[in-house]
């Protein structure tokens, strides 16, 4: 039984140490929010932050976040209800179309505008390599942009 | 039977609550019922089949087809409301069930998500639905009030006398749906709308921000278990044994089972502990002569049909041969198109519940009634003893309108009886177990008179027929028409629209047996890089300026299109030195399209997309916002296929794996796309799909000019365009 810090909050994961962190989100703590693409941290969909840094948790075992590193997720973003900067640029962007791989592009661009507050497009084609089929990215660039300003 | 709530632990988590709770009995799939509560049996009141409506005035427009990102599920709930004269604001949608769409004598009609028909097919009876659910709330006041209906008025979810006596929709609600529905009903005017034809948000974002919109891989039920498949790699293969005894001890592994002869299944506690499993079950299987399938015989195969004296013909005017043989100069040139995998987002799954005199399935689908079809046959139980709650879908693209995955995931929980089973695929079964794209060449032969006129051509495409491998019953004499998607002689969903005096166009079908699909544009992704870019070729073999060439023969609502694009893209204007314009046109699923891709290609090969221009006549536009969003996206699936796509075939079986093997476009590679509508009324064209067709070949017409290459086969990453390469 391992012991996480999700969201703010100690929970158990009864899991095999090697287990993905992705499948113990999904699967064992039941936060579909996190979301399986490609299994070898490729696309992105699964982007969490582990101590504010993203990362893709297929590729993360749970033994590497259950000594006490903070893990953030999707579900973890608004606070007491309210959306967090990006949340609320994607909002008023209507950057989603299936929104599949929004969870991943939106734990992605929010880690970068913590380590970047006024990204360059460049800086946003360096940190935001998820994959999106719908073709969002034009919003995603907008979005982002507009939540550095806001 | 409810679905276990996520552990969402932001305060938004009573939405997640709502949308987890998509299995509700009674026919409906309370969906995106987003920003308000789904409507409960007890208070809430169906006017009609489309319209549902609460006491506070929440109104509930029922969506029958799937939403996939592509925006149907507002654009259409729009339609509803304009004629309904509802308050946008208090708008939610429900799906009903395809189970109750046959209960209820197919009162949606077709469920049916493609071809970019969601709108265009569907927007007269829901507008009606619409409008005569506002007659009934209009005639419940005047009943009320003891005055003629033609003295009460409706707008913004009140009726109105005119005395000024007012009431609200959820007033009058419960009155309106006790009376006769209206049997005839007039639409508004489009030059009248208010809500139908604005670029309003979607009203599916807020839980797609909040990791709450539940996708069919998200469903969770009580007790559920997980299942991981595994179907031939050869295409075609059959399941000969397999050892369950080497995994059913692993952590978490419940049992082993073969699934429909072609496939094993390790079904477990969790995804991982049965892919685990699967990972390591020895398997045999019987590929038989499929495996020495190589893609070079494909090749060969399609190579042998360019010259077969057999061909379907699906487009003939005059004696193009005659001309061509008659013509000052002739101009001749093969291209061809790989396989392409659809790749949507979320790979294929599907939840079933099955007992013995009930089989039910969450799952995303852009086909539910087909999804329920495959569910019942493989469950081997009535229809009206199965269900389709359909899910949210992480992308379809024609992909989930084919249901192999639902009979797959039926026959695994038939397995297990009284047990939820969720199947899921890795990525790689997703990928060597698609519906691909179909795999054609073709040779294009021009002849131009002394003018430069183009006076007879011949388009021979040779290669697979979506149609004989899915549905043969709809081929025309053996010909599948589909095959010619712009370059129909005529019709409203896809005709060629170029004056060519003497024209064939013919097919001869080679079908290998990778199977093929409709993947989102189908043929008219191939057919407008075969023509598009052969125009390119004729202009410049006729020392004409490729856009002046087009008008020459182009019919009035094509040439408008590409003029509409032209003029934005400032074409033949100067541009930034080393940038060059490549132009392409066509008309598919109804709609006309238009698309100059500005590009440049450095000296040492490295080709960047610069900036697309796009204009669309969709007939009548009804969101914009949505359209933007759908052609640029358009720009994202045809040129991450240009640039990247390929699915090969190796010993019978699918080479590529995964996005390392099957690269796509990400964020660094997507041009500025600029959209440009001009709408000239009078028709309704799809928007989801056309314009992936000029994707390819306007940059492919702007590369050549770049570099002086033409490019007749893709992807582009296989191709040097290094300066002296």
């Amino acid at each position: 039984m391992a012991v996480l810090n999700v969201n703010g909050k100690s929970v158990q994961a009864n899991a095999d140490p090697r287990t993905p962190l992705l499948w113990v989100l999904r699967d064992t703590l039941g936060m579909t929010g996190t979301k399986y693409g490609c299994g070898i941290a490729q696309c992105g969909s699964c982007t969490v932050h582990i101590d504010g840094v993203a990362a893709r948790s297929c590729q993360v075992p749970l033994s590497a976040v259950s000594s006490g590193k903070k893990v953030v997720t999707i579900e973890g973003l608004a606070q007491n209800g309210k959306l967090n900067k990006i949340q609320e640029a994607w909002l008023a962007n209507d950057v989603p179309q299936c929104g599949y791989c929004q969870s991943g592009m939106i734990m992605a661009a929010t880690a970068l505008l913590a380590a970047k507050p006024n990204p360059t497009d460049a800086d946003i084609d360096a940190a935001m390599t998820n994959i999106c089929r719908c073709g969002t990215y034009q919003q995603v660039r907008e979005a982002i942009h507009a939540a550095a300003k806001a | 039977m409810t679905i276990q709530t996520s552990l969402a632990s932001t305060a938004l988590g009573r939405r997640g609550f709502l949308v987890s709770g998509t299995a509700v009995a009674g026919g409906f799939s309370l969906g995106f019922t987003f920003p308000h509560a789904p409507a409960q049996a007890a208070e809430a009141k169906e006017i009609n089949a489309w319209v549902v409506i609460k006491p506070d005035d929440t109104v509930v427009i029922r969506i029958a087809r799937s939403e996939m990102g592509q925006g149907t599920l507002t654009g259409l709930a729009q339609l509803v409301a304009e004629e309904l004269e509802c308050d946008w604001s208090k708008v939610t949608t429900e799906y009903p069930t395809p189970g109750e769409n046959i209960r209820r004598n197919r009162v949606w009609k077709n469920f049916s998500t493609g071809g970019s028909r969601g709108i265009r097919e569907s927007q007269q009876y829901v507008r009606e639905g619409g409008a005569i659910a506002r007659e009934m709330l209009v005639a419940a006041a005047a009943a009320e009030w003891k005055v003629p209906a033609a003295e009460c008025s409706a707008a913004n979810s009140v009726v109105k006398h005119s005395s000024g006596k007012t009431m609200t929709y959820g007033q009058l609600a419960a009155a309106a749906a006790r009376l006769e529905p209206p049997k005839e009903v007039k639409l508004k005017d489009p030059k009248d709308w208010k809500v139908a034809g604005q670029p309003l948000k979607r009203l599916d974002t807020l839980p797609k921000l909040t990791g709450e919109m539940i996708y069919g891989i998200d469903v969770r039920l009580p007790n559920m278990l997980t299942a991981a498949v595994k179907a031939s790699p050869v295409i075609g293969g059959k399941l000969k044994s397999f050892d369950a005894a080497r995994v059913e001890k692993m952590p978490g592994v419940k049992t082993v089972v073969a699934v429909d002869g072609n496939a094993v299944a390790v079904i477990a506690d969790t995804y991982w502990n049965a892919k685990l499993a699967l990972d390591k079950l020895p398997v045999e299987w019987d590929f038989g002569k499929l495996a020495e399938v190589q893609q070079d015989d494909i090749t060969a195969m399609l190579k042998d049909g360019l010259g077969a004296s057999e061909a379907f013909v699906g487009n003939k005017a005059g004696d193009a041969k005659a001309a061509i043989d008659g013509a000052a100069k002739k101009v001749e040139a093969t291209y061809s198109f790989p396989w392409q995998h659809h790749v949507t987002m979320e790979p294929m799954n599907a939840t079933v519940l099955y007992t013995p005199d009930k089989c039910e399935v969450w799952c995303g689908t852009q086909n539910g009634e087909a999804a329920l079809a495959a569910a019942a046959e493989a469950a081997g139980l009535p229809v009206a003893k199965c269900e389709v709650y359909k899910q949210m879908l992480g992308t379809g693209f024609g992909r989930r309108g084919r249901a192999d995955y639902v009979r797959q995931a039926v026959l695994i929980a038939k397995q297990m009886p009284g047990v939820p089973v969720k199947m899921v695929w890795s990525r790689e079964e997703d990928m060597t177990h698609g519906q691909y794209h179909p795999t054609t060449m073709c040779k294009l032969t021009g002849g131009l008179d002394k003018d430069g006129n183009l006076v007879g051509l011949h388009v021979r495409i040779s290669g697979q027929s979506i149609l004989a491998a899915l549905l043969p019953q709809n081929l025309q004499n053996g010909m599948d028409p589909v095959q010619f998607q712009g370059f129909a002689a005529s019709g409203p969903e896809a005709a060629y629209g170029y004056n060519v005096p003497n024209l064939l166009v013919d097919h001869a079908m080679r079908n290998p047996h990778v199977t093929p699909g409709f993947w989102r544009g189908v043929n008219t992704n191939q057919n407008a890089v075969y023509m598009e870019c052969f125009m390119d070729e004729l202009a410049e073999a006729a020392g004409q300026d490729p856009l002046a060439f087009r008008m020459k023969m182009l019919k009035p609502k094509y040439a408008a299109v590409l003029k509409a694009a032209c003029d934005k893209a400032g074409y033949g204007k100067p541009l930034p030195a080393g940038h060059f314009h490549g132009i392409a046109q066509i008309m598919g699923y109804g709609s006309y399209v238009a698309g100059v891709s500005e590009v440049s290609v450095s000296p040492d090969g490295v080709l960047k997309v610069h900036k697309i221009t796009a204009a669309t006549d969709c007939g009548h536009v009804v969101n914009p916002a949505q359209i933007e969003r759908q052609v640029a996206g358009s720009f994202v699936y045809g040129l991450s296929a240009a640039f990247y796509g390929e699915i090969t075939i190796k010993d019978g079986a699918v080479e590529q794996t995964n996005f390392d093997s099957y690269n796509v476009m990400r964020i660094d590679e997507m041009p500025k796309v600029e959209t440009v509508l001009v709408p000239s009324g009078g028709f309704w064209g799809g928007v989801g799909e056309p314009t992936i067709a000029v994707a390819a070949p306007s940059v492919l017409n702007a590369i050549y000019k770049a570099t002086g290459k033409r490019v007749r086969e893709l992807p582009l990453m296989h191709q040097e365009l290094k300066k002296g390469a």
